[in-house]
């Protein structure tokens, strides 16, 4: 690892002011970043650790809305979801382990923007909003294909607000060794609104499957997606899985979360 | 250089970190507290797993200054105070739930995690759990027996495969 200077200030504001200068980058959980770091492919000049910034963590709800700090770590998520946020409980709980669950944090998840990554299904299925330091962004204008989001220089998370569905779940088909998604579906229903997002699968990163979202809308249940199959144009294929074999697993993932949503 | 204060093992240390020293080269390079393994330091086996305020994590995936005023916890400081093996070590050595010891330090600290928010995990629960601990050596079959027998559960019908 190259050498960088770290700072951790307490505030949004001090952070976003730390942030501007050259070379600075932000540090959030750090479990993406320090291994990237180790490899050299990335070589800030200056981290600007958010981890003590108190009004960037927790979880709190708001009528409808769940609100969580974009500090806040995959293991508090899953704690807090619990009961009122059935599939993002799940899915902050399937992340990594349980110490890479005290540590990584949604912010850094949906800033860093991994095709594999779990949370930007969850985000894009419940028509979630990422607010930053200085605006607001639909998480259908959010993410930008792969390990790209709207975020520009210097600009960090510092929330997202999740429309709290009435059923919702999460479907991980786990990569076995590095237990990402090789493919996961979000189902999330809000009255007569369903949301249906795949990650792991798309050349382009997390994308809604909207023939899905429309067969489920008038009737949510397995039986209304058994007879639709997801096309293989634009999926990944690699040594995993081919493009086809992705394709099938959406349709088998898609199914099994509207039969699991609660 | 930057001068990093923490409290572990339940006194106060201080040391010195660049930006860039990970926490488990803190302790064991600065502090000289060796029983804090590296076993990938890619973030996959756990081997450096401590608790930093009370949570476990991977000492080789933090930066020693993130770990700045926090209060720290490592397989040194798991002996009971008269030097005997605390409850988890004891039902290690009970139940063979170690061979050459290398991953030892992330399973006893991921154990006594595990036990403090769940005092009576079931088989599945401890496995679950230990999802980000690798052994080479045992199978993990006498580990999981093990930390049973330490949360008080009865181990004597789980077969020693
Ligand atoms: C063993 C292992 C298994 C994993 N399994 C999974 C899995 O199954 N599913 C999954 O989704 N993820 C998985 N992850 C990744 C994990 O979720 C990370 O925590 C997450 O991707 C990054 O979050 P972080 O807080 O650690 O961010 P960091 O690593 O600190 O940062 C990542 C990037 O985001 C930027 N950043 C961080 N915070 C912010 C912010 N608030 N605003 C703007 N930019 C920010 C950083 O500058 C950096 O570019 C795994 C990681 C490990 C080590
Ligand atoms: S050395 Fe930290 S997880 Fe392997
Ligand atoms: S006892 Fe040897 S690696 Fe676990």
């Amino acid at each position: 690892m190259y050498d960088f200077d770290f700072e951790k200030p307490s505030t949004i504001d001090e952070a976003v002011a730390a942030l501007s200068s050259e070379g600075a980058q932000a540090l959030g959980g750090g479990q993406t970043l320090i291994p990237t770091l180790k490899q050299r492919l990335n070589m800030p000049e200056k981290l600007v650790s958010l981890t003590g910034i108190a009004e960037m963590k927790g979880v709190s709800s708001d009528g409808g809305t769940m609100k969580i700090g974009g500090g806040t770590t995959h293991g508090t998520v899953a704690k807090e979801a619990k009961g009122s946020f059935a599939g993002l409980a799940k899915l902050a709980s399937l992340i990594g382990d349980p110490a890479v669950r005290n540590r990584g944090t949604i912010g850094g998840s949906l800033a860093n923007n991994d095709p594999a990554a779990c949370y930007p299904s969850a985000c894009m299925a419940t028509g979630a909003t990422i607010r930053t330091n200085s605006r607001e962004i639909a998480a259908d204008d959010f993410f930008d294909g792969l390990f790209t989001t709207a975020l520009e220089e210097g600009e960090i998370i510092v929330g997202v607000d999740f429309p709290v569905p009435e059923a919702s779940d999460y479907q991980k088909f786990e990569q076995p060794a590095s237990r990402f998604p090789l493919v996961g579906v979000f189902v999330a229903k809000h009255g007569d609104r369903v949301g249906v997002a795949v990650t792991g699968a798309g050349e382009d990163g997390v994308f809604r499957w909207t023939e899905a979202e429309e067969a489920l809308a008038g009737n949510f249940s397995a039986d209304a997606v058994s007879g639709l199959s997801h096309s293989a144009d634009g999926l990944i294929s690699d040594l995993h899985g081919t493009a086809e074999y992705r394709a099938h697993l959406i349709g088998v993932l898609t199914k099994r979360a509207v039969a699991a949503a609660s | 250089m930057a001068t990093v204060t923490m409290t572990v093992n339940g006194k106060s240390r201080t040391g010195e970190a660049e930006g860039r020293t990970l926490l488990v080269s803190f302790l064991r390079e600065e502090l000289n507290l060796t029983g804090t393994h590296v076993g990938c330091d890619t973030s996959q086996c756990g081997a450096c797993v401590v608790h930093v305020n009370g949570e476990a994590v991977k000492a080789c995936t933090m930066f020693a200054q993130e770990a700045d005023g926090a209060e720290v916890s490592t397989i040194e400081g798991q002996a009971n105070a008269d030097g005997s093996l605390n409850t988890i070590q004891q039902a290690f050595q009970d139940h063979h739930g170690l061979q050459c010891g290398f991953c030892t330090p992330g399973m006893v600290m991921s154990a006594a995690a595990l036990l403090k928010d769940n005092p009576k995990p079931s088989e599945q629960e401890i496995r679950n759990y230990l999802q980000g601990n690798i052994c080479r050596c045992t199978g993990y079959h006498n580990i999981v027996k093990a930390i049973m027998a330490a949360s008080g559960q009865d181990v004597s019908a789980v077969a020693a495969e």
